[in-house]
C-alpha cells in the first residue's frame, strides 16, 4: 500500500508516494538522493543514520518514512547554511574528529542537537550524548574535543 | 628542519584534505553509487553450521513482481565459478552445490529491481536442509580420528589447514628444561570482528558491448582483486585489461575488506549473466556473521628464566581455528603471518613457536582486526607471560622488562627467530610512559587501596610491531610481490597529481602523501591532488593493510619525487645558465651557491619542462617508482594503564591509559595521534567487550550490534599519548608505520592491569574479553566478591 507524504527536508518541501514499510533512511538516501546519511547496522545501535526529526536526533533506520509525514527532517546536507559551515562541521576538521567519515554525518547531527540544548556541555555530558553513535576510527577523544571547540565558537 | 607552513611538508599537522567532503555528507561510498538500470542482490544464508542441501525451491520467490532471477550453486557451476581461491591459496565455495559448512554461509542470491523486493525474494526462497554433525571445537577437530571436514579436498585425511613453525625446537626445549623457573600459561584470543562502520558491498557493472567489467567495491587491495578476478574468471572471458576495480571512499577497513567474499563474485557473475549493473550491500548481521574473522588462537606459552630474572627461552604452541577455510591475508611464505615476532622487545637466546591451523564448521577465519599478520597474538602471548613470570619471581613487571630489553646499542638486532629489527630504544619509551603516568605513586596508591580492600591494577606492555610488508624476496600474496607504488605528474603550472597502489580507508593518505611530496619537491601540499583506488589509473600495488602504506607507497612517493627533483635540477641549470654542480636546493627552489637571489622555483622548472626544455631532454615532468623495501620496519611502544574493579559487579573501568609510541619520523602528528586513539579504542574493545562465540551447534553469539559490543565514548577513557622518535635507518625518510600499533599494544596492557589488580587473590591470568562475569567469578572463587 502506498501513502502520500509531505516532509520538509532541510527546509524544502518534498512530496512522495511511499510504501508503508519504507524506512526514513531509505527515503532520504534513495528517493531524495541525499546520500550523506548512512546505514550501519539496521538495528538502531550504531547511529550512523542519525538525522533530526523536528529537531530531535533520531536513528532514521528505525523510523518509517510515513512517520515523518508533515514533519521537518534535517540531514547533514542541511548543516551548511548560505555557504557557511556549521560550527560542529568546522570543529570536526579542526580537531581531527573524523577519519573514514562514515559515522561523521550522524555524529554531526547528534552533536549539533546537543549544542542546541546544552551550550556548554561537560566532557561527560558529551560522551553520554554521543554514546548512541559508534565510531570505529577515532577513539572518540577528538570528537569530544571538537564539540568543546564548537561550543566555544558558537555565537 | 620543517618546511614552512605554506609548503606543509613532513611534521606539519596539516588539516585533512579529505575532510571537506566528509563533513558535508558528500563522500562517495559504495552504497551511494547509483547506475542506470541497476538491480539489487540479496543473499539467502544457511541457518545450519553443517547440512546437506536437499532442495532449493525458488518458485515462490520468482513469482514476486520485480524478482528477476535466483542464482544458486548449479547456476555458477555452469560457468565453473562455484568455487574460488582464498588469498591464502586455500579454496572456498562461492555458492554451494549440495552442502553448507557454516552458519550464514551464502546459499543462493536473489536479483530484483529494488532493494526491498530482493529482500522479499530472499525470504521467499525455500531451502530444504538435512542437518549433519557439527565440529566447532578446534581441539577436537585436530584430534586423530576426527571426521574429515574438507571432503572436497582429494586425499585429505585430517582437518589440518597447515602446520608452520619457526626456531630451533630442540635447543629451545633444552634451554627451557635448564631454566630455574618457567612461567607457563594458556592464552586464548577469541574470534573478533573488525566491524567497520560501513559493511562490505559492491556494484558490479558488466558492459557487454565493450566486454568490460567495472566493479565498485569495498576493497583495501583493488589491484590484487583485479588480478585475482582475471586469474579465476579468465575462462569466462574476463581479461585483466577489461577489468576495472574502483575502490571508492571506504567506511573503515581494518583488514576486513582485504578478502574477496562470495557476495562480490556472485554480483559479478550476475551482472555478466543478466547484463545489468548489480548492487550488493551486506547488512550488519551478514557482515558480523559471515565475513572473515580475526584471531581465534589457542596458545600455550612458556617463558623460562634464571632466578635473577634473565629470560632464557620462549616456546609457544598454537592451535588456530581457521573455520571452514584458510582465508588469511598472509604472505604465502608466512601462513601464520609474522607470529615469530613473539620474542617481542626481549633479548632471548632461544625460542620456538609453532601453529597448527585447523578447519571447523565456522565462517572463514584468519583475517585482520587492525593487525593483519598475527602480531597482536604474538604480542599478547609474550606480554602476558612476562607478567606471569614477574609474578612468579615476585619482581615488578617494569623491572623484569627493563632487565631483558634488547639493549639499544644492539640495533639493528637479529632476533633468534630470524627478524632483523631495524631500530629501537625500548627503555626510553617505557621510562617515558612511567614518568607520564607517575608509576611509583600509582604503586603506592595501589598498596593503600589494597589495604582498604579496593581493587586497582596497573598494567604494562612494551610491544614491538613488525610492518611494511614487504621485501620481495620473502613476501608475496598469491605470487604477487608485496612492493608498492607511486606515480607523480607535475603539471606545467607547478601543481601535481599523484597516484598510488594503496587505498586509504580513513588513514588520511590524500593529506599525508601530499605532505611527503611537498617535503621532497617544495610544491605546497595543498597543490597536490592524491588519488587511489581506481585500477584503470593508479599504478599497481598490493593495497593498504598491515600498516604498510607509509613504509611502501610512502617510500615510493619520496623516491618518485626525488626523480622529479633531479630533472628539475637539470632544468634549473638550463634556465640559470650554470652547471648543476653550482646549484643548491632548499624546499621549493634551486639557487646558485652563494647567490640566493639567482634561483628558479620548482614551479618555474615545471613550466620549463613543458615550454623550454634543453635540447634533447624528454619533455614533461613525471615519475613513477615501485618500491621494494629492503626490510620490514619495527615500530614499538610502551603502554601503561590503570584499572579499577567493582567488587560487586566485576566491572573493569579503565581509569587512565598512557601510550608512548615510536613510529620513526612522523609525516603528520595530528593524523598519527588520531591513528593511535583509534587503535587504542580497538584495543579496549577486544580486551573488555568483543567476542564472536559459538554454541556446540555452530550457532553464533555476537552476530549483531546487540551482542557484539563495540565500545562507545563512555567505555573509552581519555587517552594520554606521547612519543619517542627512533627513525628507521632503511626507509627513505625514516618512517615506520603506525596504524596498527595501538591495537597490538593495548589489550595486553589492560589484561595485565586486571591481573595486577587481582594478583594478591592468587589470580595469574584471565583471557580476554575480560567481561564483568569473568572477573566476578574470579572474585567469588577467591571469596572477594562483594
Amino acid at each position: 500500500m502506498k501513502h502520500k507524504i509531505s516532509v520538509t527536508v532541510n527546509g524544502a518541501a518534498r512530496e512522495a508516494e511511499v510504501e508503508s514499510r519504507l524506512l526514513l533512511v531509505h527515503f532520504i538516501r534513495e528517493n531524495l538522493r541525499l546520500t550523506g546519511t548512512h546505514v550501519g547496522c539496521d538495528t538502531s545501535h550504531c547511529g550512523v543514520c542519525t538525522v533530526r526529526l523536528d529537531g530531535e536526533p533520531v536513528k532514521s533506520c528505525t523510523v518509517l518514512a510515513v512517520q515523518a509525514d508533515g514533519r521537518k527532517v534535517s540531514t547533514v546536507e542541511g548543516l551548511e547554511q548560505g555557504g557557511k559551515l556549521h560550527a560542529v562541521q568546522e570543529a570536526f576538521t579542526e580537531k581531527h574528529a573524523l577519519q573514514c567519515g562514515f559515522c561523521t554525518p550522524g555524529m554531526l547531527m547528534t552533536c549539533s542537537a546537543l549544542l542546541e540544548r546544552n551550550r556548554k556541555p561537560s566532557e561527560q555530558q558529551i560522551r553520554e550524548a554521543i554514546s548512541g553513535n559508534l565510531c570505529r576510527c577515532t577513539g572518540y577523544q577528538n570528537i569530544v574535543k571538537a564539540v568543546q571547540y564548537a561550543a566555544e565558537k558558537l555565537p | 628542519m620543517k618546511t614552512d607552513a605554506k609548503i606543509c611538508g613532513m611534521g606539519h599537522s596539516m588539516k585533512r584534505k579529505e575532510d571537506p567532503r566528509f563533513i558535508r555528507g558528500k563522500g562517495n561510498y559504495v552504497d551511494d553509487i547509483q547506475l542506470p538500470g541497476m538491480l539489487y542482490m540479496d543473499i539467502v544464508r544457511s541457518p545450519y553450521a553443517h547440512a546437506k542441501i536437499k532442495k532449493i525451491d525458488t518458485s515462490a520467490a520468482l513469482k514476486i513482481p520485480g524478482v528477476l532471477a535466483v542464482i544458486d550453486g548449479p547456476t555458477l557451476e555452469k560457468y565453473k565459478l562455484h568455487w574460488m581461491p582464498t588469498i591464502s591459496a586455500d579454496t572456498q565455495m562461492v555458492l554451494p552445490i549440495d552442502e553448507v559448512m557454516y552458519v550464514a554461509q551464502e546459499v543462493c542470491a536473489v536479483i530484483a529491481t529494488e532493494r526491498y523486493i530482493a529482500a522479499d525474494g530472499a525470504d521467499a526462497v525455500e531451502v530444504e536442509y538435512e542437518p549433519l554433525p557439527v565440529m566447532v571445537d578446534p581441539l577436537k577437530s585436530i584430534a586423530p580420528g576426527a571426521p574429515v571436514l574438507r571432503k572436497d579436498k582429494k586425499d585429505k585425511k585430517d582437518n589440518l589447514a597447515f602446520h608452520w613453525e619457526a626456531g630451533d625446537r630442540g635447543a629451545c626445549d633444552n634451554a627451557l628444561a635448564k631454566s630455574d623457573v618457567v612461567a607457563s600459561q594458556f592464552v586464548y584470543l577469541p574470534r573478533i570482528h573488525v566491524a567497520s562502520m560501513e559493511t562490505c558491498g559492491c556494484v558490479a557493472d558488466f558492459n557487454s558491448a565493450e566486454g568490460k567489467l567495472t566493479v565498485y567495491m569495498t576493497t583495501q587491495a583493488p589491484h590484487a582483486v583485479r588480478t585475482v578476478f582475471a586469474l579465476v574468471a579468465g575462462h569466462v572471458g574476463l581479461s585483466e585489461e577489461r577489468i576495472r576495480i574502483v575502490s571508492p571512499d571506504i567506511g573503515g577497513g581494518f583488514g576486513g575488506k582485504v578478502p574477496v567474499y562470495p557476495g562480490y563474485v556472485i554480483a559479478v557473475a550476475a551482472s555478466v549473466v543478466i547484463g545489468k549493473p548489480i548492487k550488493w550491500i551486506e547488512d550488519r548481521m551478514e557482515n558480523l556473521q559471515a565475513d572473515s574473522f580475526a584471531r581465534d588462537y589457542h596458545m600455550k606459552v612458556e617463558l623460562g628464566a634464571n632466578k635473577d630474572g634473565t629470560m632464557t627461552a620462549l616456546r609457544i604452541k598454537t592451535i588456530a581455528d581457521h573455520g571452514y577455510t584458510n582465508a588469511s591475508a598472509n604472505p604465502m611464505k608466512y601462513p601464520a603471518g609474522l607470529f615469530s615476532i613473539c620474542t617481542g622487545a626481549y633479548d632471548l637466546k632461544h625460542a620456538f613457536c609453532e601453529v597448527d591451523a585447523v578447519y571447523t564448521h565456522k565462517p572463514p577465519g584468519g583475517v585482520a582486526y587492525r593487525c593483519s599478520f598475527r602480531v597482536t597474538e604474538a604480542a599478547h602471548a609474550i606480554e602476558r607471560v612476562v607478567d606471569v613470570l614477574a609474578q612468579k619471581l615476585k619482581m615488578d613487571p617494569v623491572e623484569l622488562r627493563m632487565k631483558n630489553f634488547i639493549p639499544t646499542e644492539r640495533f639493528p638486532y637479529k632476533s633468534v627467530l630470524g627478524w632483523e629489527y631495524d631500530s629501537g630504544n625500548y627503555p626510553a619509551a617505557l621510562k617515558k610512559a612511567m614518568d607520564i603516568i607517575g608509576y611509583e605513586a600509582l604503586r603506592r596508591e595501589q598498596k593503600e587501596k589494597r589495604s582498604r580492600g579496593e581493587l586497582m591494577g596497573i598494567g604494562v606492555c612494551s610491544f614491538v610491531e613488525i610492518v611494511g610488508a614487504g621485501p620481495s624476496k620473502d613476501f608475496d600474496i598469491l605470487g604477487l610481490k608485496m612492493f608498492d607504488s607511486a606515480e607523480i605528474r607535475v603539471h606545467p603550472t607547478g601543481k601535481a597529481l599523484a597516484r598510488f597502489g594503496t587505498k586509504s580507508q580513513g588513514q588520511g593518505h590524500e593529506t599525508t602523501y601530499a605532505q611527503i611530496i611537498a617535503e621532497e619537491l617544495g610544491i605546497p601540499a595543498s597543490d597536490i591532488q592524491v588519488e587511489e583506488g581506481d585500477t584503470d589509473t593508479a599504478p599497481y600495488g598490493l593495497g593498504t593493510y598491515a600498516s604498510r602504506s607509509t613504509p611502501t607507497s610512502g617510500a615510493a612517493a619520496a623516491l618518485a619525487a626525488r626523480k622529479i627533483r633531479a630533472k628539475a635540477k637539470t632544468l634549473a641549470a638550463h634556465l640559470l645558465e650554470c652547471s648543476e654542480a653550482d646549484l643548491d636546493w632548499v624546499p621549493g627552489k634551486f639557487f646558485v651557491k652563494g647567490v640566493p637571489d639567482k634561483a628558479k622555483t620548482i614551479q618555474e622548472c615545471a613550466f620549463a619542462a613543458y615550454t623550454n626544455m634543453p635540447q634533447g631532454m624528454e619533455p614533461g615532468m613525471e615519475a613513477t617508482h615501485y618500491y621494494d623495501p629492503p626490510n620490514l620496519t619495527f615500530p614499538f611502544g610502551s603502554y601503561i594503564c590503570v584499572v579499577d574493579i567493582d567488587r560487586g559487579t566485576g566491572e573493569v573501568k579503565v581509569r587512565r591509559f598512557v601510550a608512548v609510541d615510536d613510529c620513526g619520523n612522523i609525516i603528520n602528528p595530528m593524523i598519527v595521534e588520531g591513528q593511535i586513539h583509534g587503535g587504542l579504542a580497538q584495543g579496549v574493545g577486544p580486551a573488555l567487550y568483543e567476542e564472536i562465540g559459538y554454541d556446540e551447534d555452530g550457532n553464533v553469539f555476537g552476530g549483531s550490534f546487540l551482542d557484539y559490543y563495540v565500545p562507545t565514548a563512555l567505555e573509552c577513557p581519555k587517552w594520554e599519548t606521547d612519543k619517542t622518535i627512533t627513525p628507521s635507518p632503511h626507509h627513505p625518510f625514516g618512517a615506520k608505520g603506525v596504524g596498527e600499533s595501538a591495537t597490538v599494544g593495548a589489550p595486553p596492557a589492560i589484561a595485565n592491569a586486571v591481573v595486577d589488580a587481582l594478583s594478591h587473590l592468587g589470580v595469574t591470568h584471565v583471557d580476554i574479553p575480560i567481561t564483568p562475569e569473568k572477573v566476578w567469578q574470579l572474585l567469588r572463587k577467591a571469596g572477594a566478591a562483594e
